[in-house]
C-alpha cells in the first residue's frame, strides 16, 4: 500500500449561514467572503502540514487545480508544489493536476511539470484531469462538447514534447506550434508518471487503460458508493487484458484519527458537517454543463460529485452515517487501520489518497490525526498488495546524487536603508577606513 | 411532413418538417430545437414552402461532430439549400438560429431573398447581460422565456417528467441539444457576427418579443444599425419564445414582411 496525503486548501472561515445565504461555493461565490490575511495564514498553515506528512513518511504528497473555489484555493497547483519541492525531501510530489485543456499553449504544462521534476530531483507525479464544469467550463469559459477532445489533443502535445529527442511542429486543431523544443526536459525518463484523476467518466477509464496511466477516483463519497466506479474501471482493465495491478488506481478517502472511536466524532464530527455542507454546497447549474459529461457518461448512471444530486444523497447524515456509510473512515487507529484494509480490499486499490484536513479542521487536529496514522496504522497496512510492482510512482534520483537546499537563516544579514543602499552589518564603510 | 436528407455522401443525415407549398422558405430553429408541436411552422406553410430542418445534432439529425463554429454552421445551411434546390429562400431564424440565419445571409449574400430574425442572439453588450440558459435550473428556464410563465404553455414547457426513464431522456435530449449550441453560444454569444453583418444585402426584419427577458429587445438596434435597410418590430406580450407565445401575431408579422 502507498500513501499520498492530499491537501484541498479550503477555506476555514466560511459563514455559519453560509448554506442558506448563498448558492455555491464554486464559481460566484461572493468575494467579501475571502481574507487575503486570512489567506496567508492558511497556505502557510497548509504547507507545513504537507512538509509535516513528508517527515511522517507518507509516500506522496497530493495537491490540485480548482478556481474560483473556496474549498480548492490552488487555481496553480504548481506554485505550491514548487514550494514543496524545496522544503520536502522524501515523498512524491503528487500534482493531480493540472487541467491542460485550460493552458494555451498547452506545452506550459511539459514545461512547468519538468522544472517540478527537476528541482524536486525527480519526485513528480504528473496528474492530468480533464477538470471539473465548473472549473473549466464555468470558471474558464471552455466550450463543453470540446473539451474532451481539446483535452486528449494537449495530452498528445505534452508526452511528445517529453519524449522527443528533437524538436518537432505540431499542427492540432487547438494547438499549432512551430516550434517544440522542450527545454528543461523532466529527469524520469521518459517522463514522471501519469495519474488521470477522475469523478467516473467512463471515457476516462478507457483512456487509462490504453496509456497504463493510473486512474485516480476522486470521490467524496468514500469507498463503499465508490465501489461503482471501481468496479467499472476494473472491468474495462480486464475486458482490454491489462494485468489488475493495484498501483494503477488510486482512491481519494477522508480519513481521521484519533484516540478513541469517541474522541474522534468530537474531534472531527463538527469540521466533516462543515466539509459536506459548506464546501460541497455548489449551485446544481454549474455541476454539469450540456456536454460536459457524454451521454455515455450520463447512461451510465454515475452520480455527479456535486450539486443537487449529491446534496440529496447527503441530506440529514450524521457522523454515524457518514461514518457507515463509508463517506469517513474515523476512530481510533484499531478501527481506522481495519476498515481501510477492508476498503482498499474491495477496491483492489493500491494508491490511496487521504484527505485529512478536512473543512474547518484546525492544524493541531490535522497534526494528531497525521502523527497517529503515520504510527499507528500505516505499518499495519504496508503489506497489502506486497506482491504487485508500484509501476506508477517516482522513480527519484538516489538521495545522495540530490542538491539539498542551504540551510535557511531568516534574520536579515545587512541593514536595510531608506535611501536603497545596503551595506552589511557591522561593516560599515567608515569604521573600516577608520581603521 | 417529416423527410429526411443526405448530405455529402451520409456525412449529415437529417431530419425536416416539411409544409405547405409556393416560395420556399427555411427555418432556422433555435438553441432548444424544435418541440414537436410548433404550429406557428404549419401556419408559415399555408402561404410558403417550409423547410424546418433539425440541425446536426437535435432530433435524429446527426453530423454534429463536422460542425466547430458558425461558419462551418452556416457552410452546412448552405449545402443543404443547394440539396434542397432552393439556392435562394426566404430565411427565419430565431434565438440561436437568428445568428446562424444572419450568418448564413452575411457569408454568402445571394441565399436570403429576405431574411427574418426573430430574438436572435450574436451579439453581447455589457449593460445588458444575457442570463446563462446554460447554467439555469430546469425550473428557472420558463420564466426567462416567456412573457407570461403562468400560461399553460410556459408551464409545459418547464414540466419536470417525474417518471425516471421520462426524465433521462429529457436530460439526454437537452445535453445533446445544448452541447451542440454551446459551439456558437458558449460561454458568451458572440462569434464576430459584428465583422460580418454588413455583408447582408436581403430586406431584414429584426422581430422580438417586448418583454424578452432572455435576450432583452435592446439587442435589436445592434442588428438595425449594422445591417442596411432593416427594419424593427415588436410584438407585445411577447417572450424570448414570441413565435410560440404570440402565434398569430408572429405569423402575421412575418407573412405580412415577406409578402409586402
Amino acid at each position: 500500500m502507498k500513501f499520498t496525503w492530499f491537501h484541498l486548501m479550503p477555506y476555514r472561515y466560511l459563514p455559519e449561514d453560509f448554506k442558506d445565504k448563498y448558492r455555491s461555493v464554486w464559481v460566484d461565490i461572493p468575494q467579501n467572503l475571502y481574507d487575503p490575511k486570512i489567506g496567508h495564514k492558511l497556505y502557510n498553515d497548509y504547507l507545513d502540514q504537507l512538509e509535516f506528512a513528508d517527515q511522517m513518511g507518507y509516500d506522496g504528497l497530493g495537491i490540485n487545480e480548482h478556481h474560483q473555489n473556496a474549498y480548492g484555493m490552488m487555481p496553480s497547483p504548481n506554485i505550491m508544489a514548487a514550494a514543496l519541492a524545496r522544503r520536502t525531501r522524501n515523498a512524491n510530489i503528487v500534482v493531480l493536476g493540472n487541467s491542460i485543456a485550460l493552458y494555451n499553449p498547452p506545452i506550459r504544462v511539459a514545461e512547468e511539470f519538468a522544472m517540478l521534476d527537476v528541482i524536486s530531483g525527480g519526485r513528480l507525479v504528473a496528474g492530468f484531469p480533464v477538470g471539473t464544469s465548473m472549473d473549466t467550463n464555468f470558471c474558464y469559459g471552455e466550450i463543453p462538447a470540446t473539451l474532451r477532445e481539446k483535452y486528449y489533443e494537449a495530452h498528445d502535445l505534452i508526452i511528445k514534447a517529453w519524449k522527443e529527442q528533437e524538436m518537432f511542429s505540431f499542427n492540432g486543431k487547438y494547438t499549432k506550434l512551430r516550434y517544440v523544443n522542450l527545454w528543461p526536459k523532466p529527469i524520469q525518463k521518459p517522463h514522471p508518471p501519469i495519474w488521470i484523476p477522475g469523478g467516473g467518466s467512463v471515457e476516462t477509464w478507457d483512456f487509462c487503460a490504453r496509456n497504463d496511466y493510473n486512474y485516480s477516483f476522486l470521490s467524496y463519497f468514500g469507498y463503499i458508493a465508490g465501489k461503482k466506479v471501481a468496479d467499472g474501471y476494473w472491468d474495462v482493465m480486464a475486458k482490454m487484458g491489462k494485468p489488475l495491478n493495484p498501483y494503477s488506481m488510486g482512491f481519494a478517502q477522508v480519513v481521521a484519527v484519533s484516540e478513541t472511536d469517541e474522541q474522534a466524532e468530537k474531534d472531527y464530527s463538527a469540521h466533516m458537517d462543515y466539509f459536506y455542507n459548506r464546501c460541497l454546497h455548489v449551485y446544481d447549474g454549474f455541476a454539469d454543463a450540456p456536454g460536459y459529461r457524454t451521454v455515455k457518461t450520463i447512461k451510465a448512471g454515475i452520480l455527479g460529485q456535486v450539486g443537487d444530486q449529491a446534496a440529496l444523497r447527503r441530506e440529514g447524515l450524521k457522523w454515524k452515517d457518514f461514518i457507515d456509510q463509508g463517506y469517513v473512515i474515523a476512530g481510533s487507529p484499531k478501527t481506522v487501520r481495519e476498515r481501510l484494509r477492508e476498503a482498499m480490499k474491495s477496491l483492489n486499490c493500491g494508491h490511496l489518497m487521504m484527505l485529512m484536513q478536512l473543512g474547518s479542521m484546525p492544524p493541531e487536529l490535522v497534526t494528531k490525526s497525521t502523527e497517529l496514522f503515520a504510527r499507528e496504522c500505516m505499518p499495519y497496512l504496508r503489506d497489502l498488495w506486497s506482491d504487485h510492482e508500484d509501476k506508477w510512482s517516482a522513480k527519484p534520483m538516489p538521495v545522495s546524487e540530490r542538491a539539498i537546499p542551504a540551510p535557511v537563516d531568516f534574520e536579515l544579514k545587512v541593514t536595510k536603508h531608506t535611501n536603497g543602499h545596503a551595506r552589511p552589518n557591522g561593516t560599515n564603510a567608515e569604521t573600516r577606513s577608520a581603521k | 411532413m417529416k423527410t429526411t436528407k443526405q448530405l455529402l455522401n451520409g456525412k449529415f443525415s437529417i431530419e425536416m418538417w416539411e409544409f405547405g407549398s409556393g416560395d420556399p422558405l427555411l427555418f432556422v430553429h433555435g438553441a432548444g430545437g424544435f418541440f414537436g408541436v410548433d404550429p406557428f411552422l404549419e401556419e408559415l406553410g399555408k402561404t410558403h414552402k417550409v423547410y424546418a430542418p433539425h440541425f446536426p445534432g437535435y432530433g435524429e439529425s446527426t453530423g454534429s461532430e463536422h460542425i466547430d463554429d458558425v461558419i462551418d454552421a452556416a457552410l452546412f445551411y448552405h449545402e443543404l439549400m443547394d440539396e434542397l434546390k432552393i439556392p435562394t429562400a426566404n430565411i427565419v431564424g430565431h434565438s440561436m438560429g437568428g445568428m446562424l440565419a444572419a450568418e448564413i445571409a452575411a457569408l454568402d449574400n445571394s441565399r436570403a431573398k429576405k431574411l427574418v430574425l426573430v430574438a436572435p442572439a450574436g451579439f453581447w453588450l455589457d449593460e445588458y447581460p444575457i442570463p446563462d440558459l446554460f447554467a439555469a435550473k430546469l425550473d428557472e428556464v420558463a420564466p426567462l422565456m416567456f412573457h407570461d410563465p403562468k400560461s399553460p404553455m410556459a408551464q409545459a414547457f418547464g414540466a419536470i417528467p417525474t417518471d425516471f426513464k421520462a426524465l433521462e431522456t429529457m436530460y439526454v435530449e437537452r445535453v445533446k441539444r445544448f452541447s451542440t449550441a454551446s459551439k456558437f453560444l458558449w460561454p458568451i454569444p458572440d462569434r464576430g457576427l459584428k465583422k460580418r453583418a454588413y455583408r447582408i444585402k436581403s430586406p431584414t426584419l429584426v422581430l422580438w418579443g417586448a418583454s424578452d427577458k432572455l435576450i432583452p429587445p435592446v439587442y435589436a438596434k445592434e442588428f438595425t444599425k449594422r445591417i442596411a435597410g432593416a427594419k424593427e418590430q415588436q410584438i407585445a406580450e411577447a417572450g424570448h419564445m414570441l413565435p410560440y407565445e404570440q402565434h398569430d401575431a408572429f405569423c402575421k408579422a412575418v407573412n405580412a414582411f415577406l409578402k409586402g
